[in-house]
């Protein structure tokens, strides 16, 4: 609490003891998304140990995460390609904040992978890990480290992290 | 100023119980593409604008118009996403349009209602946070409230209330997109299971999933792409009252304004001389509540319509001849979607077996649904006149 601020201020303690008024909400909002052909290939291949992207022979762009049609010419001119487990930081960001807002020691390092084989500048976010955090850098080479095959759900999470060559 | 804006394409994927094979950006796509073409568009970087129609909470992410562009071809184009029915979409694009700034705005709504799990849920997060919500029921009761109500004050019987099920289903199977035809009867209707009494589980449309896109133009771009343009004549939309104590039980405020409105702005005296109607049938009492409400029946007398066979497809008034939402299924916001759709294809000619004898002039009406007070009233036609 700010001593030097003016008025009464709301402590913590009113909150937990009720002594404020309020109502709890919770949305109960559940969702199933249906992945869909782009996706749920890519999602497939990442059980597989493998990263899936796409290719537009229109716009001569290759692009992962895949789609089935491409955003930029409208065509589904489109060819699937198996691209490397390996990439390049095109950004990253240490986060030393938690969910609930208190600091943690050991930052989360948040990035995008361009991945091998994609046109520039595309990728996907990721995280990285088993890397000093001061010493990420942009274009730092990486590479995928998948968690144990039988762990394998068909996730973005079926990749654990990313690390440095 | 542009005057009159026309729809000259429609797009939209087989509407389905569930839609596991794509996802709704796959979906919408399908959509995009066939009414573009259905639209005679060159490219889809003719189109100067876009509307989507979609509720994050629905949808399951926040800020969703975030989500749109990519499958419709609106990448770095204006896209804003409203939270409303396609029909309010269709609105605001028609005044998009009319501000002279666009030519051609394309209208997106699609329901992967499958994929929400908790949707009662979903909807009692729409009521009141710290006097309705809290008292956990689910919140459909309030379809049950408002029917007991209406039947109370307008003496609207049970029977003439499951005839519009029988009607809107046997409609239903002339339309390839119905999810849910039946060829049924009034007492099969009322023996159904009560949900929220005293509606009944066969009076209560079942949801679906779907995609549709239109494509709308002003005048001089309307009659180059198509042969067959079906002109917005008039638009009206309102909310009555958001709490459950102090709205309106009896009468759809909302659709009487939004009617009045509509038809001032079309230039129709009498809401009769309309050919025939798509209305809002979310729950079976809703059409004939609705129909009152727009000021085609008085006050207790659409029922009695009903039972004459006015609101048949050879009656004097056809209403929902596409099946409604208890055929076709509920689209949550494209709901509107197959009642303009509806109304595209009857008046270019295009509706098949059940194609009405005339049908120069339609009316079609939205509600957002429970527990909205919320709807939205456009008129067409097949001519400017
Ligand atoms: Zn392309």
């Amino acid at each position: 609490m700010h001593k030097d601020l003016r008025g009464t201020h709301l402590s913590k303690k009113a909150f937990d003891n009720n002594e404020i008024s309020t109502t709890l909400g919770d949305p109960h909002a559940y969702y199933e998304w249906d992945t869909g052909m782009g996706i749920g290939r890519f999602l497939q291949g990442l059980k597989e140990g493998r990263i899936w992207g796409t290719h537009c022979d229109t716009c001569k762009r290759t692009v992962t995460p895949p789609r089935v049609f491409c955003e930029l010419c409208f065509s589904k001119n489109i060819t699937w390609r198996e691209l490397k487990t390996t990439g390049t930081v095109n950004t990253f960001s240490l986060c030393y904040v938690n969910w609930d807002a208190t600091l943690i020691k050991e930052p989360h390092i948040s990035a995008v992978i361009e991945v091998d084989g994609t046109s520039p500048r595309v990728g996907f976010l990721h995280l990285l890990n088993e890397v000093d955090p001061q010493k990420v850098c942009i274009g730092m080479k990486v590479e995928a480290v998948f968690k144990d095959e039988k762990e394998r759900m068909g996730d973005i999470t079926d990749i654990k992290y990313w690390r440095p060559l | 100023m542009s005057k009159n804006v026309a729809i000259v394409g429609v797009g939209f994927t087989q509407p389905q119980l569930k839609t596991v094979q794509v996802s709704y950006k796959e979906m919408v796509y399908e959509a995009a593409v066939k009414a573009y073409d259905n639209a005679h568009l060159a490219s889809h970087k003719d189109i100067d604008g876009f509307v989507g129609c979609a509720e994050d909470l629905i949808e399951g992410t926040s800020i969703f118009d975030e989500y749109t562009p990519d499958q419709l071809g609106a990448v770095q184009k204006p896209v804003h996403t409203i939270s409303g029915d396609l029909l309010h979409g269709l609105l605001v694009a028609t005044m998009k349009i009319k501000t002279g700034i666009m030519d051609i705005v394309v209208v997106e709504a699609h329901s992967k209602a499958s994929n929400l799990k908790t949707y009662y849920h979903v909807t009692n997060y729409a009521l009141d946070p710290t006097w309705n919500r809290p008292l956990n029921v689910n919140p459909y009761y309030l379809a049950g409230l408002e029917k007991n109500y209406f039947m109370h004050h307008t003496k609207t019987t049970l029977e003439q209330i499951a005839g519009v099920v029988v009607k809107n289903k046997k409609n239903a199977l002339q339309n390839d997109l119905a999810v849910f035809p039946e060829q049924t009867t009034v007492e099969k209707v009322l023996q159904s299971k009560p949900n929220f009494t005293p509606q009944t589980e066969a009076e209560t449309a079942k949801q679906a999933d779907g995609a549709f896109v239109f494509v709308l133009a002003n005048e001089e771009t309307a009659k180059k792409l198509s042969k067959k343009p079906v002109w917005i004549t008039g638009m009206g939309w309102a909310s009555d009252s958001p709490t459950l104590e102090t709205r309106n039980w009896d009468e759809a405020l909302y659709a009487k304004t939004s009617a009045h409105m509509a038809l001032k702005q079309a230039h129709i005296k009498n809401i009769k001389e309309i050919d025939f109607f798509e209305i809002d049938d979310r729950f079976a009492y809703k059409e004939l509540q609705h129909l009152e409400s727009i000021g085609l029946y008085g006050k207790g007398k659409a029922g009695q319509a009903l039972q004459n066979g006015d609101l048949n497809k050879d009656g004097k008034t056809p209403t929902n001849v596409s099946g409604g939402m208890l055929g076709c299924g509920s689209l949550l916001e494209a709901a509107g979607a197959i009642r303009a759709l509806e109304v595209v294809k009857q008046l270019r000619g295009e509706a098949g077996q059940r194609q009405l004898s005339k049908a120069n002039t339609a009316l079609a009406l939205s509600w957002r649904g429970i527990p909205t007070t919320s709807g939205a009233v456009l008129t067409f036609s097949r001519s400017l006149s």
